[in-house]
């Protein structure tokens, strides 16, 4: 173990320790081994650490110091909407009347949680003016996919079977052709223009009678409104296809435009970005997905249903895709949002909208100073540099990425979209104030300063982390995935 | 209505705006084409002060019978075990549960080393040498290992128990329909896979057979004999789905042959709260490392020598391969996965065999006090935590007596096993008093009586 290793749980493991407290039996045992083929009984006991409840403490406390967080500082990380997780959220969700309910119980032992529920999906309907809106997906991803297996099903219903393509901007999430692949269909790229939107020619080009749906994000992950979305809604629409809203980027339009009025058949929403769900170190998130009137019929089943104020699940739905997840979404994350959407109203989410936007605006009107900015209309909630003139000087973004560590902050993300040469994706969302936009703004140019001035500073950085890069060559090469006792 | 998540001012307003160049922050929205402006109010409840919504949403919460209250004999899937304080306390320091995926591998040593950690032990647990990061949910993982054992087998054909659960068969049936897969379902005998229509149905097109040990009846299936019957088709996956708590006491699924073992580690740690979020888990062999849907924490050192750990082999993955990847998983349920590792690091290697057999010693007093009384116990042979008693009256009726008394009973079979009407499959854990359990026997005595 080199000197600043931090060790691992099973490195602080003595034999005999313990930080569990299990109730004696208040019963003669029975036999189990008699019971029991011995095929069956476990030869060696599972090698998990033997650590008492301080060292549990001590060593968790440790990594919760070894990690960074939107509690810790500044993290601009375009695409991921990491605004403020509001701590009334998670109190409400350790409420045991709903964290200690089970999945199974009669509705009408749980008609809290549903109602609950119930005005979540109404609230998300009338946000995206989608007809009807399931809760059921896990997280975005699984939402994606979720709705095409809708719109394929809403194909096939009308005997149409030859709808093999999905057309995904070249400046889509990784998840869009992903989904597109795991629902069956053929993901088709669409190029991007020169304003940085989806380029109308190129889809008139790619749009056939064989085009099931188009998957967008708006706006793009650019952070630009993609402008002709009423001409490239009529030409998906008059082709037969559906449209699809990747809801990522809701956070830049919530009170001023809808995807519902926009032309989309189907949306997701990520509850975890725009509503307040933690992103939790990667997850769990949560994916309503948002349906016309038209492919309300395939939604997952079952639905959940108001009649005559009684709530309950419909599961009498013989068009639908079926069961995409067990029991009925992330609840405990539909709870978070649902407390968040409570808190803001109409009036405070069209703000959040208004605040995120002019965030990212100032932002990106004070660093296109210094640094390359290659589409320079008014973005929304997010904007993508580049860092062309830097690695011209031969500094790359990974490295003002690693530099800005050494000052504390969460780099933007990088590397994406992959249309931007060296992109910088900056998000800085609402909940940041001017003082801290301020700083990081003083801190972008003093990097570009340096990376004219003093290069290696930035080549080599961090310098003020408790690692340094880390070599992921090797880590790929030779995959060190679990931890074995030398 | 103050907004007390928004820090800005006028004065930072109107100073922004100059530097923008622009009048209003209205002139930032006149890309929005005018046709699909929104230009009324949204329709959505009031704000609401802090206080007040706590309120609002306490009494909501209250209008829910909850398993604390109540003594609880549901599982099927979901369980009410006990969860040690220290989980929650680690998992709500805000620098797990607000930080991201951990991209910046310099500043989220604490994620990638807790998450490493996890695999380690669910690695120890399945006795399969490589784990993921986690998945959704048991369900869904499941539903991956069938997608990926048809494209690396590049066969079509699934052959799954009907003792698996019924919600993750549906999940899987879903997930079956994009790589056009044909799901046949395996008939029980009394609550075990019938292994005389599992051998005829295994043929040269089967992709995969899945079982579920301890399956849906709480039976300990016969992983060995069911990996015999796969031995002779060489090529055929055998994905095992395991409730991850039982495998303190039995056997691992690798032990039995396992190419992929998956799912929930919701028994530890991780409370019911209606169904989600749970945790998935995905565990397999070395031959599918390259293979594996989701996140994997790979350990390295950094420039210095020092050890670190970072995500690795991620050119599997979405964002990488886009169209290719393996599977479009990108969130995923870290913060569940790290309040397993602190249970599960609670529990430690003998823990956890103790927590399991005393989940098994309770089930079998209350199984032999059922049988004591006038109820029919159903199921045969070995069982982990729970198992099925056959009542005189439905389901239902009987469980709304039970309320009446404090009790929420057992899951009703009859719902998705037509041939188990008046079934109930009741679940016994760790945290049931014998008290408890007597008083459910007299009550469902008298109910039946």
């Amino acid at each position: 173990m080199a000197k600043k290793d931090f060790p691992l749980i099973f490195e602080r493991s003595k034999e005999g320790r313990t930080s569990y407290n299990l109730p004696e039996l208040d019963f003669p045992a029975f036999d189990l081994e008699e019971e029991l083929d011995e095929t069956y009984i476990r030869k060696t006991a599972p090698e998990l650490p033997e650590v008492s409840e301080l060292e549990i403490m001590r060593h968790y406390t440790g990594l919760s110091n070894r990690n960074f967080g939107i509690d810790s500082g500044f993290y601009p990380l375009g695409s991921c909407t990491m605004k403020y997780n509001p701590k009334i959220n998670e109190d409400v969700a350790r409420l045991e009347g709903f964290s200690q309910i089970h999945p199974h119980q009669d509705p009408k032992t749980v008609q809290g949680a549903l109602e609950m529920m119930y005005d979540l999906q109404t609230s998300l309907k009338e946000i995206t003016n989608m007809h009807e809106v399931s809760l059921q997906p896990a997280a975005g991803a699984q939402a994606e996919w979720t709705a095409l297996m809708m719109i394929r099903a809403f194909h096939e219903a009308n005997g149409d079977y030859n709808r093999t393509k999905v057309i995904v901007p070249d400046s889509a999430h990784g998840t869009n052709p992903a989904s597109a692949s795991v629902a069956g269909f053929d993901a088709v790229t669409v190029k991007s223009n020169e304003q940085g939107l989806v380029d109308l020619e190129d889809l008139k080009r790619v749009v056939d009678e064989d085009t099931a749906a188009l998957m967008l994000t708006n706006p793009n992950t650019l952070g630009l409104f993609e402008t002709e979305i009423v001409e490239m809604a009529k030409i998906v629409h008059d082709a037969g296809g559906k449209l699809y809203y990747d809801g990522a980027n809701i956070n830049a339009i919530m009170g001023y435009a809808r995807p519902g009025d926009m032309g989309f058949d189907a949306v997701h929403l990520n509850l975890h970005k725009t509503f307040t769900g933690p992103h939790g170190g990667g997850g769990p998130g949560s994916g309503p997905v948002g349906v016309s009137e038209e492919l309300a019929p395939f939604l997952p089943k079952p639905l959940l249903v108001k009649k005559d104020d009684f709530y309950s699940f419909d599961y009498d739905r013989p068009q639908s895709i079926g069961r995409v997840k067990p029991y009925y979404g992330n609840f405990g994350i539909n709870l978070r949002a649902y407390t968040y959407i409570r808190t803001m109203g109409a009036e405070g989410l069209k703000k959040v909208s208004e605040y995120a936007v002019l965030n990212a605006n100032y932002m990106m009107r004070k660093l296109e100073k210094e640094y390359d900015l290659p589409f320079t209309q008014h973005c929304k909630h997010e904007f993508v540099l580049s860092g062309k003139k830097q690695k011209k000087l031969g500094v790359r973004t990974l490295d003002i990425a690693k530099r800005l560590l050494d000052y504390g902050y969460h780099p933007p993300t990088i590397y994406f979209p992959l249309n931007v040469e060296e992109a910088l994706m900056v998000e800085p969302t609402e909940t940041e104030s001017k003082e801290t936009l301020d700083g990081f703004i003083d801190t972008m140019l003093s990097i570009s300063e340096e990376v004219e001035k003093e290069p290696e500073l930035v080549q080599e950085a961090p310098h003020n982390t408790i690692v340094k890069r880390m070599d992921e060559t090797t880590a790929a090469r030779k995959p060190v995935l679990r931890y074995y006792e030398e | 209505m103050d907004f007390r998540y928004l820090p800005m001012t006028e004065t930072d307003k109107k100073e922004m705006l100059e530097t923008v160049g622009v009048q209003s922050t209205d002139e930032l929205f006149s890309d929005i084409p005018e046709d699909v402006r929104f230009n009324g109010e949204l329709n959505l409840k009031q704000p609401t002060s802090e206080a007040e919504l706590k309120n609002e949403l306490t009494a909501m919460a209250n209008k829910n019978t909850n398993v604390k209250q109540y003594t609880s004999f549901l599982g099927a899937g979901v369980y009410d075990h006990f969860i040690p304080s220290v989980v929650d306390h680690v998992i709500s320091r805000s620098e797990f549960y607000t930080a991201y995926t951990p991209y910046q591998p310099e500043v989220s040593q604490g994620e990638l080393q807790a998450i490493f950690e996890f695999q380690t032990m669910i690695s120890e647990l399945t006795g399969m040498p490589i784990s993921n990061s986690s998945m959704y949910d048991g369900g869904t993982a499941l539903a991956e290992a069938v997608n990926l054992s048809a494209a690396q087998t590049r066969k079509k054909k699934i052959l799954v128990s009907k003792t698996v659960h019924p919600e993750s068969r549906a999940v899987i049936e879903t997930y079956s329909k994009g790589p056009n897969l044909e799901i046949v379902e395996i008939d029980h005998n009394n609550g075990k896979t019938d292994l005389n229509q599992l051998e005829k149905e295994l043929d040269e097109d089967t992709a995969s057979v899945v079982i579920q040990y301890p399956n849906f009846f709480g039976q300990i299936e016969s992983l060995d004999k069911v990996n015999e019957l796969i031995q002779n088709q060489k090529k055929t996956m055998f994905i095992v789905s395991s409730n991850p708590l039982a495998l303190g006491y039995l056997t691992p699924p690798g032990e039995f042959g396992a190419d992929i073992v998956v799912g929930d580690t919701q028994v530890f740690g991780i409370p019911a709260q209606f169904g989600g979020p749970h945790c998935g888990y995905f565990a397999t062999t070395k031959k599918l490392m390259r293979k594996v849907p989701g996140r994997l924490i790979g350990q390295t050192t950094d420039e210095d020598g020092v050890r670190g750990f970072v995500l690795t082999l991620q050119a599997r993955e979405q964002h990488i391969r886009r169209d290719k990847a393996t599977s479009n998983i990108c969130s995923n349920q870290a913060l569940n996965a790290l309040a397993s590792s602190v249970a599960m690091s609670s529990l430690g290697k003998h823990g956890v065999k103790k927590m399991a057999v005393l989940n098994m010693q309770k089930a079998r007093y209350m199984k032999q006090r059922l049988e004591e009384s006038s109820i029919s116990v159903v199921s045969e042979g070995p069982f982990f935590n729970e198992f099925v008693i056959k009542l005189s009256n439905s389901v239902s009726a009987t469980n709304d007596k039970l309320l009446d008394k404090g009790i929420i009973g057992g899951y009703d079979l009859g719902l998705v096993y037509p041939d188990l009407e008046n079934h109930m499959l009741v679940a016994v854990t760790e945290i049931r008093t014998k008290e408890e359990i007597d008083t459910f026997v007299k009550e469902l005595g008298d109910i039946n009586g």
